[in-house]
């Protein structure tokens, strides 16, 4: 058990729906609107089923000969140039990065969106040894400025209003706060980043894909700004994690197809960009992350959300994240792959997260590679219950009515206490929510006058004799 | 995509065909007219159905929540009460989702298998066993909105979820466009979740209120009278949502409206 304290959800949550009533309609509506475009696009692909089984084959296949692929991969890096570095976990990855960066008397560094140097809590690391680092994703940068991490994998500032942000650049950048014109905006901190592109000695990306068989690696953006990061300073490190592997060039055309239309609705990433090797002059590291990732691997119930592209269709599609905002989740990744994948690095801190679910099922029916999200939700639900991570309130309660409902005499003379003492609750403790939530926001059910078993009793007389 | 037969499947189905009536705890509690019109309901084609007098619950709010020791009394004792019978039907998509996904950590013996796999929920029975093709006893001039629950849909297929890709199906809006008078109203969202999910609708209720609230008025919208599902459950969550916020929508059970009652 960490000494961390544990992630509290369904309150972060409560807050961001009532703060105003701006933030989580706003929210909910694009993200459902992004849902509807995801939907349009699939269906304009007659074979879109089929896409998802092989992905999630080919996923199943590179998972279970990881070792085989990585050393491939290696092989083949090197051949074209790089240098290929191994790091076990978060600290082993930014310490590479470091002494990259202090070989080559880097200051300053410009980076790419990647949500596995959020999840080892790199830039922190940097900056506390004097290195500075700037987001060059747009909504990354929105919330580099707010101090904030992402809390979506793909809009990572989507929480945020347009208002928000021409205050925030108005604090952080000196714009007028009431221009919220989105292009104005966007320019700022386009013009904000290009030249610091120019003057920084090294950028950094992260990897949508590493393909084994050539040793190069995809970098999918809507921005353009991982390219001109990889392209103008003399050096490059990119961030790998070690599940993102797949055996072959070929196979891309299974992943592209099925990414950008998961993620955002669109047919393609604006820029689909492979990297092979070092260009002229310049130096590429790659550093290949496990981070708890062969750890997973091991793990029966839960190996499968490795498969994971990072599309962010699941946060879309889940009701209770559009409702919720990343943030609420306290972690890198947030919504449904956040609430299996959080518990892997910290089980007590994140042993709510599985309870921030509906088990509604939507997001193992939109994953691109077909994950059993909603299974492996409950499943850790199990793995919280026997640890003895479920609230006591629930642990107690579920002990007594565990034993009632085992046992049909002692059910059926409560079944006839429980109407009259509705009856005669005082109101208070119905309607108190620290008591019963039930009745802030809703009526409670009657207590019909006569159970069903009663009526049949009463009305199937043939039966009435059975009764023991 | 129904398939037109007689309105009972005589090859499945006889006389000796041993039904059971499972009906979930809090409808025994609280909506026993639900269990009534399903019963009546299942009579009506000459079904010889009988209930277990010593059924109690599915175990699915331990289930749900992940207390599998305090889930399997109930789920064993269910095994008890059903095991004899060729087909266990209930009006309730979620705890038959339960007994048939759910029973998977209690012992596997040939009872808990055979049980798991003769649940039905009463929608998919009428739909895929009986294939009734006709209600001529029921009539119902409003205009309904169909509320299929997550598990329903997800877990027992009952129709096509918004999210997989291929030709559309609702196992409920097939049964209900037979029924006299009854209009079917789309709405905007019709299988994002209503945020009922067991306890979930009190240990997040913020959330939960949330998502209920804005089913209603979904529904209002689009002109909607009646909100009918096979799931009573999430039906509770949003009546009392409409109810607290005096919005004029009614909320039954497809059994009631297959059956003619009663209301
Ligand atoms: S779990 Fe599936 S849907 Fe969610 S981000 Fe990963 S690939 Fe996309």
């Amino acid at each position: 058990m960490s000494n961390a304290k544990q992630v509290d959800p369904a309150k972060a949550a409560e807050l961001f729906i009532i703060h105003d009533q701006i933030h989580e309609p706003m929210h909910d509506r694009f993200l459902w609107g992004t849902m509807q475009r995801r939907d349009a696009e699939a269906a304009a692909i007659p074979e879109w089923e089929e896409l998802r089984e092989i992905a999630s084959k080919i996923k199943e296949h590179t998972l279970t000969h990881l070792d085989h692929y990585l050393e491939e991969f290696e092989a083949n890096a090197t051949k074209r140039g790089a240098h290929v570095h191994w790091a076990l976990d978060a600290a082993e990855h930014n310490e590479i990065v470091h002494s990259i960066l202090k070989d080559h008397g880097v200051k300053e560094m410009i980076k790419s969106k990647s949500m596995l140097q959020e999840e080892c809590h790199m830039t922190p690391f940097l900056e506390n040894r004097g290195i500075k680092v700037i987001e060059s994703d747009l909504g990354e940068r929105i919330q580099q400025l707010d101090g904030q991490p992402p809390s979506h994998i793909v809009f990572p500032a989507i929480h945020k209003t347009r208002k928000d942000v021409a205050q925030l650049f108005a604090r952080t950048v000196g714009t007028d706060p009431n221009n919220d014109d989105p292009h104005l905006l966007t320019e700022v901190i386009r013009n904000n980043a290009r030249p610091r592109f120019l003057a920084t000695g090294a950028g950094m990306t992260g990897g949508n894909f590493a393909i084994a068989e050539t040793g190069t690696f995809m970098v999918c953006t809507n921005e353009g700004n991982a390219d001109i990061g990889a392209s103008v300073p003399p050096l490059h490190i990119a961030s790998i994690g070690i599940e993102k592997l797949i055996p072959r060039v070929e196979d891309m055309g299974v992943f592209l197809r099925l990414l950008a239309r998961s993620a955002e609705g669109s047919p393609l990433t604006q820029y689909s960009s492979h990297f092979s090797g070092p260009r002229k002059g310049g130096e590429l590291h790659i550093v290949l992350v496990d981070n708890g990732r062969s750890r997973r691997l091991g793990m029966a119930d839960f190996w499968h959300s490795l498969k994971c592209i990072r599309c962010g269709a699941c946060m879309n599609t889940c009701p209770v994240y559009r409702r919720s905002g990343g943030l609420s989740y306290g972690a890198t990744y947030s919504g449904p792959i956040g609430v299996i994948l959080d518990p892997t690095f910290d089980e007590f801190k994140y042993s709510e997260l599985p309870f921030h679910s509906t088990l509604c099922g939507s997001c193992s029916d939109v994953c691109p590679v077909k994950i059993d999200i909603s299974d492996q939700i409950l499943k850790w639900r199990r793995v919280m219950a026997e640890r003895g991570y479920l609230p006591l309130v629930k642990r107690m309660s579920f002990a007594v009515a565990g034993h009632v409902l085992g046992h049909p005499e002692e059910y059926h003379a409560m079944e006839k206490v429980a109407a009259p003492a509705m009856d005669y609750a005082p109101h208070f403790l119905l309607y108190n929510r620290s008591l019963n939530p039930w009745g802030r926001s809703r009526e409670l059910p009657q207590i019909a006058k006569q159970t069903f078993r009663d009526w049949y009793l009463a009305n199937r007389s043939e039966h009435a004799d059975d009764e023991q | 995509m129904t398939t037109q037969t007689e309105a009972t499947n005589q090859s499945t189905i006889s006389k000796d065909t041993r039904i059971a009536l499972f009906i979930p705890c809090y409808i025994d509690m609280m909506f026993p007219e639900v269990g009534i019109a399903t019963l009546q309901l299942l009579e009506r084609f000459g079904l010889n159905v009988s209930y277990p007098l010593n059924q109690t619950c599915c175990g699915q709010p331990m289930a749900n929540s992940g207390d599998e020791a305090n889930a399997a009394p109930a789920e064993l004792l269910f095994v008890e009460n059903f095991k004899e019978f060729d087909f266990i039907i209930g009006p309730a998509g979620s705890c038959v989702k339960q007994v048939r996904c759910h029973f998977d950590v209690i012992d596997q013996t040939d009872d808990v298998k055979h049980v798991r796999q003769r649940t039905y929920e009463l929608v998919e029975f009428l739909h895929d066993i009986l294939n009734v093709d006709s209600f001529p006893w029921a009539e119902f001039h409003h205009s309904v909105a169909i509320h299929n629950s997550c598990s329903s849909i997800r877990g027992l297929g009952i129709a096509k979820p918004s999210e997989i890709m291929g030709v559309p199906f609702d196992k409920t809006a097939d049964l209900l466009s037979k029924v006299k008078g009854l209009v079917l109203t789309p709405v905007d969202r019709p299988d994002d979740c209503c945020g009922f999910g067991g306890t979930f609708c009190v240990t997040d209720e913020a959330v939960s209120a949330r998502m209920g609230l804005e089913k209603a008025h979904d529904h209002l919208r689009h002109g909607v009278e009646y909100v009918v599902s096979p799931d009573m459950s999430c039906l509770m969550h949003q009546q009392g949502i409409a109810q607290r916020s005096g919005l004029d929508l009614k909320y039954i059970h497809v059994a009631q409206v297959l059956n003619g009652g009663p209301f």
